[in-house]
């Protein structure tokens, strides 16, 4: 065990832990202010769940031996038969204790994502329960085809630095699933959906960049040279895309927005979550500077043309900025900055990693539709999964919660 | 004659009024968010294990300035149907006569100043 190594990561683990409350912020600033408890609420619970869950037997799923390079066995359930003063089998200098530690905080954020795209019309207790059956079905298994050893998406030679298809494609992917199935917020062509609190959407975007650092280059499980390049990747990839974002606004409207802003740079960090460490400097700077473009284009084009109310853009940041970010990794990774990845990208000439990169992005598509869609359906089963119209015009706060976020303060929406 | 409604409505029934009030065109509504009650007579209510007695519940007060005794009917009309759940809590319409009105911007007194013009 390098104690330099476990100190890193046990800190990485806490700023990655910091994400969810950063995303709480985020989520939460973006709705109509009788939804801001609810949407919190949603991240808050999700803290609770997935830590337990993780200890109880998320590990073991994801991380255990291997069964048919899907999921993991059931040897560590509750931890059973690891000692904290060995060292993980997955990191060679860490604590097998700190290892099961910096994944939980993954298993507690990207659940969270989802939520962004259910905002404002799902009941609190369907929105729970689908959670629990998510992480089961669709997160374990992702997690362990991924980094999991025998996992089958590593074998085929794709890489994931940070989790681009664990955390992100997966996310978004269900997260517009279920806004699809869920149907939209009541009176979306005639209600103003604003912004209620854009100090609340940048902290939180705050949150979840200072934590992204945790998330990124705590991924290198060492405290070495190759953290130091994706905390510098994953730097220069958000302001590459929050200068782009506003770009944008100032074409558009003639005026940059802190909302903007703080989309840009989450989105900037989705995209260079899978290729953190492994595509060069330069190229971070590329992968920010276009995802704003990208996600901003499907946002508009989901909500105006499809007409699907993914609420907070759950799929628009983290489904597009994910599936960039994977294709992007395919495109300039070089193994000579990680020698995980087997082949170079498509920029200088080799194919292998590239058509890696697609058919991973594929699978992940694939795993988190038809698991959602297994999901929805036995919560579906069980409860109904959305308010009463009279509870949403409401606001969930008051109808979910018996709470009010701003009792003494006055607005409309 | 000029009318004032004063309408007092259900949280979750302001943007189905606001409709209405578009749909028969009136010329422009005021809203307050307000605390009030009724033969409700507020609910109770549980923070951190200790129960607290709400007797004021928040509700929406729109006023609307009319420039007639017929345009006061279909307001209140419009109003009075899209409010109305059936249940304890749907609110109370009011309506008055009012002495004038002025708008700001050009001076106009009375009838003229409830008009929307056409450069508006």
């Amino acid at each position: 065990m390098n104690t330099g190594d476990n100190g890193f990561v046990l800190l990485c683990a806490a700023l990655v832990f910091f994400m969810t409350p950063g995303l709480a912020f985020f989520y939460g600033g973006l709705v109509r202010r009788k939804n801001v408890v609810n949407t919190m609420m949603a991240c808050a619970g999700i803290m609770g769940l997935s830590v337990v869950m993780w200890v109880l037997f998320g590990f073991s799923l994801s991380f255990g031996a291997d069964h048919g390079g899907i999921i993991g066995g059931l040897e560590y359930l509750c931890l059973n038969g690891l000692d904290f003063n060995e060292v993980s089998s997955y990191a060679p200098t860490l604590s097998s204790f700190t290892f099961v530690i910096f994944q939980m905080m993954f298993a507690m954020i990207t659940p969270a994502l989802i939520t962004g795209a259910v905002a404002g019309r799902m009941r609190y207790k369907a929105l729970f329960l689908f959670i629990a059956l998510w992480s089961l079905v669709v997160y374990y298994p992702m997690a362990h085809m991924v980094w999991g050893a025998g996992g089958f998406l590593a074998e085929l030679g794709a890489v994931d630095f940070a989790g681009g298809n664990v955390v992100h494609i997966s996310s978004g992917v269900s997260g517009l699933t279920l806004a699809i199935l869920l149907g939209r917020r009541s009176g979306l062509e005639h209600t103003s959906y604003r912004v209620h609190n854009i100090p609340f959407v940048f902290l939180g975007a705050a949150m979840l960049w200072f934590g992204w650092f945790g998330f990124n280059a705590g991924s290198a499980l060492a405290a070495n040279g190759l953290a130091a390049h994706a905390f510098l990747t994953s730097a220069v990839a958000s302001g590459a895309a929050l200068l782009s974002w506003m770009l944008i606004d100032v074409i558009r409207d003639g005026k940059p927005t802190l909302v903007g802003a703080s989309t840009g740079l989450v989105v900037g960090l989705v995209a260079i979550t899978p290729g953190a460490g492994f595509v060069p400097v330069w190229s971070a700077v590329i992968i920010g500077l276009l995802v704003s473009p990208i996600c901003c284009f499907t946002m508009s084009f989901l909500k105006k043309k499809l007409k699907i109310d993914d609420a907070l853009d759950a799929f628009g940041c983290h489904g597009v900025g994910g599936i960039w970010g994977g294709i992007a990794t395919g495109l300039f990774a070089r193994s000579d900055i990680n020698s995980v990845a087997r082949w170079n990208g498509l920029v200088y000439g080799e194919t292998g990693l590239f058509t890696a990169q697609v058919i991973s992005i594929v699978v992940t598509i694939a795993v988190a539709l038809v698991g959602t869609l297994i999901c929805i359906g036995i919560t579906r089963a069980v409860t109904k999964l959305r308010v009463e119209h009279k509870d949403e015009l409401l606001g969930l706060d008051v109808t979910q919660h018996g709470e009010s976020a701003y009792p003494s303060f006055n607005g409309f929406d | 004659m000029m009318y004032k409604v004063e309408a007092i409505i259900r949280e979750e029934k302001l943007e189905d009024v606001k409709a209405a009030l578009h749909a028969i065109e009136v010329n422009g509504v005021t809203a307050y968010q307000v605390m009030g009650f009724g033969a409700q007579r507020g609910y109770k209510t549980v923070v951190r294990g200790q129960e607290i007695d709400v007797m004021l519940v928040p509700k929406i007060k729109l006023e609307i300035v009319v420039s007639s005794e017929e345009w006061k009917e279909k307001t209140i009309r419009a109003i009075q149907e899209v409010a109305r759940t059936g249940e304890f809590g749907d609110g109370k319409i009011f309506a008055y006569e009012i002495t004038d009105a002025v708008k700001i911007r050009t001076g106009e007194s009375g009838y003229d100043a409830l008009q929307s013009s056409d450069e508006g």
